[in-house]
């Protein structure tokens, strides 16, 4: 049996490690940018200041993070739900180090100041031309094992990951078009508000096909898995791919409301945010579904408890983002915590802990193991994680809303009541609870590092054969 | 004629194909191949375990 081929499982397990280091650094550096806005003093050093570390800390998070978490699970269940080796040869590997190459720029760079000023896009044009290189190399890498599949259907997880493959490829091309001026200086292509909007469409768009549809593609993958049930209805699951596919574009001017856009483009942005609530909760429910006549695998399995606890952040995050986006609500919200909580709420309720969840059932497996080192701990991690997002959370709506009124309170005779400082001071105790809250988060991938080293540890890597065709008829 | 009857047309277009494909995929024919679609990821565990046992039976035999 030497000649049937196998799965590409390193690249996998490159990206799947990596994600469990990123996912420390990334929120090491959320931990101590809190403590920053508590403590000003901890700003030590230029390279060490709030400004400069906040964007490295939400690209780490995104694109480190949950970028190698995407990278992994959308290498397995390609190959997997398409019974193909992945395609390119070397390609996979050049993804891998491609994308550590970027990392690794990121971080030297952005702690210097390099930056083009664009949020979620401040990395520079050389580090951008990269980014280009890689992502090029991994739609070749997927669509081409699509491609060659040997099974008769396109499964949906791969429809979610190949939309956020591409669209991730347009937004980045539009929104990076920049003038360089210098090496580590460009100024960008846009001017004035239309730069504003193709910001705000990138920005968007950036939460609805990066960590959004990606992280959709595990879900539809892994909860039926770990489940050991086919999704609720597949029907619903192509109806929500289209859906978000067609809605999430148009939704980037909530971003923008009371701003020099014009109005029309802030409604339009307002009632597409709307309808988006009706996709998103389509999805949350269709997974949640998945475990109808199996409710009591929630109980003992912490794994499902990870995956569904994410779709229930996930439908309260979609719910909260649209609300958000309506103008009147959005006079209060802007600027103000209350959108980092939403954020929050996403972040580490939808996106980390759908990947930890589905790196749980992952690692094991690339590993020639069926389950962790130790599942207590994976319970551990679960109830640390979800203490933590709620105390961050409910911390930054209290206070966000707060500041919303206070900004907004006026005397009788026209004069603002509070000054602004005033709003900072009364935010201080709600700073303290998010701290709290986020280091519970960080503390739950330190426990989930050390049970990563000890499943792994002494494990010879794992090869896996590819069925023969037809395998799945039988 | 004026661009923006062209976007609204094209608006009320994308509509039709949105509506288009909500009735495809309600339509019984797709039924069948949605279910055999579902299994995909469950059935991939059955198609390799039959594979060790089969490559199991052979080498015992050997």
């Amino acid at each position: 049996m030497q000649s049937q081929s196998t799965y590409n499982y390193t690249v996998v397990r490159q990206f799947a490690i990596m994600t469990v280091v990123w996912g420390i650094v990334g929120m090491l550096v959320g931990v101590l940018i809190a403590a920053q806005l508590i403590w000003p003093e901890l700003n030590l050093a230029p390279w060490l200041s709030y400004g400069r570390l906040r964007p490295l800390h939400t690209n780490a998070v995104i694109f480190a993070f949950g970028g190698s978490a995407l990278f992994a699970t959308s290498y397995y269940v390609v190959q997997r739900t398409c019974h193909a080796r992945l395609f390119g040869g070397v390609l996979p590997a050049v993804t891998f180090w491609g994308w550590q190459l970027v990392i690794l720029l990121a971080a030297v760079t952005l702690p210097l100041g390099m930056t083009s000023g664009k949020e979620y896009a401040e990395l520079e044009w050389p580090i951008d031309l990269l980014i280009t290189v890689v992502w090029v190399s991994y739609a070749i890498v997927f669509f081409g094992t699509v491609f060659k599949r040997k099974t008769p259907h396109i499964y949906v997880a791969n429809w979610f990951f190949g939309a956020f493959i591409l669209t991730v490829a347009v937004l980045h091309l539009v929104n990076s078009a920049a003038i360089p001026v210098s090496l580590t200086k460009s100024y960008s292509a846009y001017a004035g508000v239309q730069d504003a909007m193709v910001q705000w469409w990138y920005g968007h768009n950036a939460v609805g096909f990066f960590l959004t549809a990606g992280f959709l593609g595990m879900m539809y993958y892994f909860i039926p898995k770990q489940a050991g049930r086919p999704v609720y209805s597949y029907r619903l699951s192509v109806v929500h791919f289209w859906a978000l596919v067609f809605t999430y574009m148009w939704a980037g001017p909530h971003h923008l409301h009371y701003t020099a856009l014009p109005d029309w483009a802030q409604s339009i942005g307002m009632i597409f945010s709307l309808v988006l609530l009706a996709p998103s909760w389509g999805g949350m429910i269709n997974g949640i579904m998945t475990l109808s006549g199996a409710w009591h695998k929630l109980r003992t399995d912490p794994i499902l408890k990870f995956l569904v606890v994410s779709l229930s952040f996930y439908g309260m995050s979609t719910f909260e983002g649209p609300m958000m986006s309506i103008k009147t609500v959005n006079a209060l919200s802007h600027y103000t915590d209350w959108t980092v909580g939403h954020v929050h709420s996403g972040a580490l309720g939808w996106v980390g802990m759908v990947s930890v969840g589905s790196l749980y059932y992952l690692i094991p497996r690339l590993f020639g193991r069926t389950e962790m080192h130790s599942m207590k701990l994976v319970t551990l991690h679960f109830w640390v994680a979800t203490i933590g997002i709620v105390l961050y959370i409910a911390a930054m709506w209290i206070a966000g809303v707060m500041q919303g009124l206070m900004w907004r309170a006026v005397n009788p005779d026209g004069t603002l009541t509070y000054a602004f400082v005033e709003s900072v001071k009364a935010t201080y105790p709600y700073y303290m609870v998010r701290l709290l809250g986020g280091t519970l988060y960080f503390s739950g991938m330190l426990i989930m590092a050390y049970n990563v080293f000890k499943t792994v540890a002494g494990q010879k890597p794992a090869e896996a054969v590819i069925p023969a065709v037809s395998g799945a008829h039988a | 004629m004026d661009i923006n009857l062209v976007r609204s047309i094209m608006t009320a277009v994308m509509f039709a194909v949105f509506m288009g494909i909500v009735l495809w995929a309600w339509s019984s024919r797709r039924k069948s191949d949605f279910e055999e679609a579902a299994r995909l990821p469950l059935d991939d565990d059955l198609a390799e375990q039959e594979m060790a046992r089969n490559n199991g039976s052979k080498g015992r035999a050997q």
